[in-house]
């Protein structure tokens, strides 16, 4: 047991210098008796790495070389990628840049939008979602098994079946209409592109993956530190604001990249539930992707929403690093 | 003198907000309304694919027209739903065949292989986790279309390779949690034993590994199956239609509950595979408590 302990030691410990690798093998070699051939566990990578480079990595050097290709007009306006990027030029990128900020730029709107919609869907997630995780960690006691079931359940049913669901149900004939008629509300059109709709069938889709790591954080929370806020003389609300808040941060801002990230993308509740009047932008992406000669514009959507979800991805990326490093 | 044992002078307010250990009503009520408000619909779109009318709004009593006895346009009659069916299992079984191995290796070898290229590769990996699903989709559209235009053909193929590189890392992340909490002395015992290091992978490590293997299968089956951005994005034909596409074109055209008949489909069969991975984790895990099913519930 000592010679582990002391073997982990030296392989962290070693200086950053040429023979470190060497010194950590042989100290693996000494700790397990077996010498790995320097292509072992590497090739363990292989395989998977390969597939990433071709279908993860690969497709956006293409969007690039599509996005900053050029287009064939004489062809329908087929994509011309240029696979050398001394080739790229931007005029093609620049043309669908130009859509979102000259005058009567007509993806400006769509922009906008999606960033109401996800700032709307996000914050409603966070207040109802904490409220369900905080009574489930804290105050569910017998059927708190049953709640989980019910709160992870929504993971395996499918999105699109959720918001079809949905479709049916603001019918303008349907339930909620028939529900709502005794206060006035009951002709109205809910499908024909209200923001409210497409907010709330955001909210309705994604608000499972913010409920579960704030449960998992919520749960975490010992007793005795908020025993302890008590003690110090703090009342209920105090012990919330100062104690289990504060504890819990790192699972909000979690929770809010994980609903914002796929919200971002989302382009098929807006299909279901909504009209053009709530298109988003990847509603922009969807229609461009399917229209004749609309690669490379889609190529440039892709490009450009990627740069738009990219500080929240490496958000999310250093924080699971970093709470994987303390567990 | 009787007065002599004080009480409090101030009278203690009553009524519920003055009790510290009053019960959450509020937030009760609220659990409970959302769990209705998140179950429900699905419940209903369910119990209207036995409407006997045309309607997913009007109950027009119970009948199995759209499930069996409609010679067209029922589940079991209609060519074109039985045909997007098979496709859906076929993709997620021949995905799930190719991402489970590749991932499950993956996961083995960043955990004991800490070079500079390794952990660039779990970067890409867990950047491919979080990326949205339609960046991705387009991405291999147009990777497809330009770059491997005539190698590969939207359709099948296409969608399979969109799959593996949407599932991939599912297995990653949760092997990769199982060989955490494993640690490496089992395997040191074995090849102390006498083991090679390929016999204590396999003898050892893999019977260890094998919930956290179920489980990805049973995850990576049942995310297959209710995918619908990737696999639209890559379909070909329309006989390489998915279950999931066919409830979305006919969400956008003129549904009937023979929609809302598929659609329950898709929730049995993802909910079997998914109850079945449960249950198989569970008996293997008998004995240790490994906090359960939190591998289930993480994803």
């Amino acid at each position: 047991m000592p010679e582990i302990a002391a073997s982990t030691h030296a392989e962290v410990d070693a200086p950053r210098r040429r023979g470190k690798r060497r010194r950590g093998r042989a100290a693996e070699k000494q700790r397990t008796g077996v010498w790995y051939p320097r292509w072992y566990w590497p090739s363990f990578i292989t395989p998977a790495s390969i597939s990433l480079l071709i279908l993860f990595v690969l497709p956006f050097y293409v969007v690039f070389s599509v996005a900053f290709g050029s287009v064939d007009f004489d062809n329908f306006g087929i994509a011309v990628p240029y696979y050398a990027p001394w080739w790229w030029s931007f005029d093609t990128f620049n043309l669908t840049l130009s859509k979102f900020y000259v005058e009567g730029a007509i993806y400006q709107d769509p922009l906008i939008r999606t960033f109401e919609y996800v700032i709307a869907a996000s914050a409603i997630c966070l207040v109802l979602g904490y409220a369900v995780a905080y009574y489930t960690a804290r105050f569910a006691t017998k059927y708190k098994g049953l709640i989980l079931i019910l709160l992870v359940s929504p993971f395996w049913i499918s999105y699109l079946m959720r918001i079809y669901a949905w479709q049916g149900l603001l019918d303008p004939d349907g339930p909620i209409n028939w529900l709502l008629s005794p206060i006035g509300l009951g002709q109205t059109n809910w499908l024909e592109g209200k923001s409210i709709t497409v907010i709330l069938g955001l909210v309705y889709g994604y608000i499972p993956f913010m409920i579960l790591p704030l449960y998992a954080s919520l749960d975490r929370i010992q007793e005795s530190m908020l025993e302890a806020g008590r003690d110090l003389g703090g009342n209920g609300r105090q012990t919330f604001w100062r104690v289990t808040l504060p504890l819990s941060r790192p699972a909000i801002l979690a929770g809010i990249v994980i609903v914002t990230l796929p919200m971002f993308g989302d382009y098929y509740t807006n299909d279901l539930l909504g009209s053009t009047k709530t298109s988003m932008f990847g509603n922009l992406i969807s229609v461009q992707k399917e229209a004749a000669g609309g690669s490379t514009r889609a190529a440039s959507l892709v490009l450009l929403l990627s740069v738009i979800v990219m500080v929240p991805m490496l958000y999310y990326l250093r924080e699971t690093k970093r709470q994987a490093e303390q567990a | 003198m009787s007065a002599t044992i004080d009480t409090p002078a101030k009278t203690p307010r009553v009524g519920y907000f003055a009790n510290p250990w009053r019960k959450p009503r509020f937030l009760q009520a609220t659990t409970i309304g959302y769990l209705t408000w998140s179950l429900l619909p699905v419940l209903i779109a369910v119990a209207f694919s036995f409407n006997d009318g045309r309607s997913r709004s009007a109950w027009q009593g119970f009948s199995l027209r759209w499930w069996t006895a409609d010679p067209t346009d029922s589940l079991l009659h209609d060519a074109a739903l039985r045909a997007a069916m098979l496709q859906t299992f076929k993709l997620a079984i021949i995905t799930v065949a190719v991402v489970v191995p590749l991932g499950t290796l993956f996961a083995i070898g960043i955990d004991r292989w800490h070079g500079r290229p390794a952990r660039a590769a779990n970067f890409t990996m867990l950047l491919s986790f979080v990326v949205p699903e339609i960046i991705l989709g387009v991405s291999l559209y147009i990777l497809f279309t330009n770059l491997l235009d005539g190698y590969v053909t939207l359709g099948t193929n296409a969608q399979i390779l969109g799959l593996v590189s949407f599932q991939l890392s599912y297995p990653v992340i949760i092997v990769r949690a199982r060989l955490l909490s494993i640690g490496p002395e089992y395997e040191e015992a074995a090849m102390d034993l006498g083991a090679t290091p390929g016999r204590a992978i396999r003898r050892v490590l893999l019977p260890l590994l094998a919930p956290a293997i179920l489980a990805s299968v049973a995850l990576v089956f049942a995310d297959c199956v209710d995918d619908f951005v990737t696999v639209a994005a890559l379909s070909g034909p329309a006989s390489s239609e998915t279950l999931a596409q066919k409830i979305y074109s006919a969400a956008r055209s003129s549904p009937t509950p023979e929609v809302n008949a598929a659609a329950t489909m898709m929730l049995i069969s993802t909910l079997l595979v998914i109850a079945g991975g449960l249950l198989f984790y569970k008996r293997f895990n008998r004995g240790q408590d490994t906090g359960g099913a939190s591998e289930f519930v993480q994803l």
